[in-house]
C-alpha cells in the first residue's frame, strides 16, 4: 500500500514537472480586481547543470525540423577519384569538419551534416534549418576553395593566357586569416590575406621574381584575378580585389578560414522547403491535433464512464510527458513527426481498453472489483506487450539508429519512426502503470466507502 | 456465443472485393513513383491569383522545358515535375513564368533527386519491408510456438498490404497521388499495426486453448473474436479518430500520407479479426483431415 501511494505522488510530481518543461518560453501573467493588480510576466528557466566536466543544456525550445521551420536538405556526392581506397573515409570525415566549419561561419544554427557511404559512394548530407538564401547556401559548401598563388614561367610572351601559368606552391593552406576589406578608393569589396611564416616566405620570394609581372590567383582551378606586382612585399598581407560582390566576397572569407576541401563535391539531391508551407502546417497539424485529442476523450468518457475518464486523465498526462520528452532529448520535429505523435495518441489508449475490456469481463464473472481490476491488469498485459513489440521492431528498422547502409537514413522517415516509438515506449509507461496507479488510488476509496 | 467462423467464405469473399479491383489497375497502371524513386525536379509556386495549368505547361514547353505533369494542390499552389534541374535552371523557371504571368510568384519547394539515388532508395525500400516482415514473422513464431500462428499472421499482413498497394494504384490513376518515401513509412507502420491486432486475438485463441483444451478450435475462435471484437473496434476507432482530423485539416503534404495509414489501419483491423482468425481455422481444418 505503501509502495502505492509512493507511485501516486511520483506520477503527480512527473506531471507537474512536464507541465513545467512544456511551458512556453515566457507566460504573461495578468489579473485586476479592483485595487488589486498584477502584471507580471512568467518566465521558464533553461536547464543548464554542470558535474565536473559532464554539462547538461537544454533551451527547452522545440526544435523544428527543415519541413516546418523552412530549409535546405542537401545530399552531395564526393569525387574520390584522386583519393587512395584506404583514405577515403578519412577525406570524407575531413570534408564534414570543414563543412561544418564553413557552415558555422555562415550562422546556421544546429546544422545536421553526416557522411554517409552507399556501395563505393562517399556522401555528404547537409541539412540547413531556416535559412532564406539556399542559392548562396550550396555555392559556400560545394566549392571546394582550393586557392592557389600561379606565375607566369619565364618563356611566356605578351599574348600570354591563364593556361600558361604554373604553380608556385603557395596556397590557401599558407594562410593563417582571410577577412572581408573595402577598397579605400572604390569602396569595392575585396578579400585580405594574412600568411603564416611560411607562407610570408614564399609570397616574398614570388613577388621578389616577379617584379612587374602579373601573379594569378586561382580558386578551385578558375582565375580570379592577376595583379602585376609592383615591389616585392615582405610584410604578408595580402589582397584579392575580384569584382566581388559583398556576398561573394564574405563566402570567400569563410570558406578560405575554414580551409579547403580535401575532396571535390558534387550537388546531387536538394530539398528546399518554403517557411510559409511549414507554418502552416504546424499550425494545421497542432489543431488537427487537438480535435482528435478531444474526439478520443470525449469516447472513452462515454463508452467506459468512470473507467474512461481515469483514461483520459493518463492520456493528458502521457501527451504532457511525451511533449516535455521531446524537448529534453531534444527531438527536431518533422510533420511526418507530429503525423507519429498523433498516431501515438491513438495507439496509447489502447492499453487502456484491452485493461478495461479484461475488467469488465471480470466483473460480469462476478468478481469484486478492485479483485477485478488487478486481474485484468494481469491478463492484458501479455497482449500489450506482444503487440507492442512489433510496432517497436517496425520503428527500429526505420530509424536505422546504426545507420546502416542497406536502409534508408531520411529525415522525415527518421522523424515518424522516433515519434511513434518513443510514444509507443512511454504508452506502456502510462498504460500500465499511471492507468493502474489512478485506478487503484480511486476506485480504493470508492471500495471503502461501501 | 456468436458463431462467427460459420460466414467465414464470406469475409474471404469481402476483402476480394477490396482486394481486386485495386489488384487490376496495379497490373494495368502500376503506381506513380514520386522524384524520390524515379530521380526528377519538384517546383511548388504559389502564385497570387489563380492560373490555368494548361497554361504553365505550354509556355514552359514554349521555352524548350521538358515539363512531365502540373498540378495544382491547394488553391493557388501549382506542382510542377520535370527532369532533373539544378537551381539556376529553377531560378529561370521562376522568371519565366512571373514574365508571362505578369504577377510575382514564391517558391514553396524546389526538390531535386539525383536518378542514382532513386533505384539505390527503391533497394533500400524493399530491404526494409523484407527485414521488418522477417523479424515480425520471427517474433509472431517463436511467441506462439507454431508455425500457423506465424504463417496466417503474415498472411493478414499481406491483405493489408494488396489493399493499400490496390488503392494508391487507383489513386494514382483518378487523383495523380504519388508514392513516395513516405508511403514506404505508412505501409510499414501498417504492417505493425496489423500484427499488433492479430496478436491480440491470437494471445485470445491460445489462452482458451489451455484453459479448455476440449473445445473444438472453431468454438475457441468465435469465442476469441467475440471477446477481443469490442476492444479491437474501439482501440482502431480511437486511432482513427486521430487520422480522420489529421487528414481533414492537417498540412497538406502530409495527406496522402495520413490517408495511407487510415486505410491500412481500415484494412488491419477488419483483416486482424476476419481473415487472420478463419485463415487459422481453415488451417486447423486442414490439419485434423490430414491426421485421420
Amino acid at each position: 500500500m505503501k509502495k502505492r501511494r509512493w507511485l501516486f505522488w511520483l506520477i503527480i510530481v512527473l506531471s507537474l514537472g512536464s507541465i513545467f518543461v512544456d511551458l512556453p518560453k515566457k507566460v504573461p501573467v495578468k489579473f485586476e480586481f479592483k485595487n488589486f493588480k498584477i502584471d507580471w510576466q512568467f518566465t521558464r528557466p533553461e536547464i543548464n547543470w554542470r558535474l565536473g566536466e559532464f554539462r547538461f543544456y537544454r533551451d527547452l525550445e522545440i526544435k523544428k525540423g527543415i519541413d516546418l521551420a523552412g530549409g535546405t536538405h542537401l545530399v552531395f556526392q564526393s569525387d574520390m577519384s584522386q583519393v587512395e581506397e584506404d583514405d577515403r573515409q578519412a577525406a570524407i570525415e575531413a570534408a564534414r569538419d570543414n563543412i561544418e566549419k564553413r557552415v558555422n561561419l555562415f550562422g546556421v544554427s544546429e546544422p545536421i551534416i553526416q557522411t554517409s557511404k552507399v556501395g563505393n559512394d562517399y556522401r555528404l548530407l547537409v541539412e540547413l534549418a531556416g535559412i532564406t538564401d539556399i542559392d548562396q547556401a550550396i555555392t559556400l559548401i560545394g566549392q571546394t576553395a582550393q586557392l592557389d598563388f600561379r606565375e607566369l614561367s619565364p618563356e611566356a610572351t605578351e599574348s600570354a593566357t591563364f593556361a600558361d601559368f604554373s604553380p608556385t606552391g603557395l596556397t590557401g593552406s599558407d594562410l593563417t586569416k582571410s577577412e572581408v576589406k573595402f577598397d579605400p578608393n572604390t569602396g569595392e569589396p575585396s578579400v585580405g590575406l594574412q600568411f603564416s611564416s611560411e607562407g610570408i616566405k614564399k609570397f616574398s620570394e614570388i613577388t621578389g621574381r616577379n617584379v612587374g609581372k602579373p601573379v594569378a590567383i586561382f580558386l578551385d582551378e578558375l582565375p580570379v584575378t592577376a595583379p602585376t606586382v609592383q615591389e616585392q612585399i615582405t610584410s604578408g598581407d595580402a589582397v584579392i580585389n575580384g569584382d566581388f560582390t559583398l556576398d561573394e566576397a564574405k563566402n570567400l572569407v569563410i570558406q578560405l578560414n575554414a580551409g579547403a576541401l580535401p575532396v571535390p563535391i558534387n550537388l546531387i539531391e536538394q530539398r528546399n522547403i518554403g517557411a510559409t508551407l511549414g507554418n502552416d502546417s504546424v499550425q494545421k497539424s497542432v489543431q488537427a491535433g487537438l480535435i482528435g485529442l478531444l474526439m478520443v476523450v470525449i469516447f472513452m468518457g462515454i463508452y467506459y464512464g468512470r473507467l474512461g475518464l481515469i483514461a483520459d486523465m493518463a492520456l493528458i498526462i502521457y501527451g504532457l510527458l511525451t511533449l516535455a520528452l521531446y524537448k529534453l532529448i531534444p527531438i527536431t520535429l518533422t510533420l511526418p513527426g507530429i503525423a507519429g505523435f498523433i498516431l501515438s495518441v491513438g495507439m496509447a489508449v489502447d492499453a487502456n481498453i484491452l485493461i478495461f475490456e479484461r475488467m469488465k469481463e471480470e466483473i460480469r464473472d462476478g468478481k469484486p472489483v478492485n479483485l477485478a481490476m488487478e486481474l485484468g491488469f494481469g491478463r492484458a498485459w501479455d497482449s500489450i506487450r506482444d503487440a507492442n513489440v512489433a510496432t517497436l521492431i517496425t520503428c527500429f528498422i526505420l530509424f536505422n539508429p546504426f545507420n546502416w547502409p542497406f536502409l534508408n537514413a531520411s529525415g522525415m522517415v527518421r522523424g515518424f519512426a522516433l515519434t511513434l516509438g518513443l510514444g509507443v515506449a512511454l504508452s506502456l509507461f502510462t498504460g500500465i502503470v499511471v492507468t493502474r496507479t489512478l485506478l487503484r488510488t480511486f476506485l480504493q476509496k470508492e471500495v471503502r466507502k461501501r | 456465443m456468436i458463431q462467427w467462423m460459420r460466414f467465414k467464405w464470406l469475409y474471404f469473399l469481402i476483402s476480394a472485393l477490396f482486394i481486386v479491383p485495386g489488384l487490376i489497375s496495379l497490373f494495368a497502371n502500376g503506381l506513380r513513383p514520386a522524384i524520390d524513386f524515379t530521380g526528377g525536379s519538384l517546383l511548388e509556386y504559389q502564385f497570387e491569383n489563380g492560373v490555368e495549368t494548361t497554361q504553365i505547361k505550354s509556355i514552359l514547353e514554349d521555352n524548350g522545358y521538358q515539363l512531365g505533369s502540373v498540378q495544382l494542390s491547394g488553391e493557388k499552389n501549382y506542382l510542377l515535375r520535370l527532369a532533373p534541374l539544378d537551381n539556376q535552371e529553377a531560378s529561370q523557371i521562376k522568371d519565366v513564368l512571373t514574365q508571362n504571368f505578369s504577377q510575382s510568384l514564391e517558391e514553396v519547394r524546389f526538390e531535386t533527386v539525383g536518378p542514382t539515388l532513386g533505384r539505390e532508395l527503391l533497394i533500400k525500400t524493399i530491404v526494409a519491408i523484407l527485414l521488418a516482415a522477417g523479424f515480425i514473422i520471427g517474433y509472431v513464431t517463436w511467441r506462439f510456438k507454431e508455425s500457423k500462428f506465424g504463417v496466417c499472421a503474415i498472411l493478414a499482413m499481406f491483405h493489408d498490404t494488396l489493399v493499400l498497394l490496390g488503392a494508391f494504384s487507383l489513386l494514382g490513376y483518378f487523383l495523380k497521388v504519388e508514392v513516395d518515401t513516405l508511403f514506404v513509412t505508412a505501409v510499414l507502420t501498417v504492417l505493425s499495426f496489423s500484427v499488433h491486432d492479430t496478436i491480440v486475438v491470437y494471445d485470445r485463441i491460445r489462452e482458451s486453448q489451455k484453459l479448455f483444451p476440449k473445445t473444438s478450435f472453431q468454438d475457441l475462435a468465435n469465442k476469441a473474436i467475440t471477446e477481443t471484437l469490442s476492444r479491437s473496434l474501439n482501440n482502431s476507432l480511437t486511432i482513427i479518430f486521430m487520422l480522420v482530423a489529421l487528414f481533414l485539416m492537417g498540412g497538406v503534404t502530409i495527406r496522402w500520407f495520413v490517408a495511407a495509414l487510415l486505410i491500412g489501419t481500415v484494412s488491419g483491423t477488419y483483416s486482424s479479426t476476419f481473415n487472420a482468425v478463419p485463415l487459422l481455422v481453415v488451417w486447423d481444418k486442414f490439419q485434423q483431415k490430414r491426421k485421420k
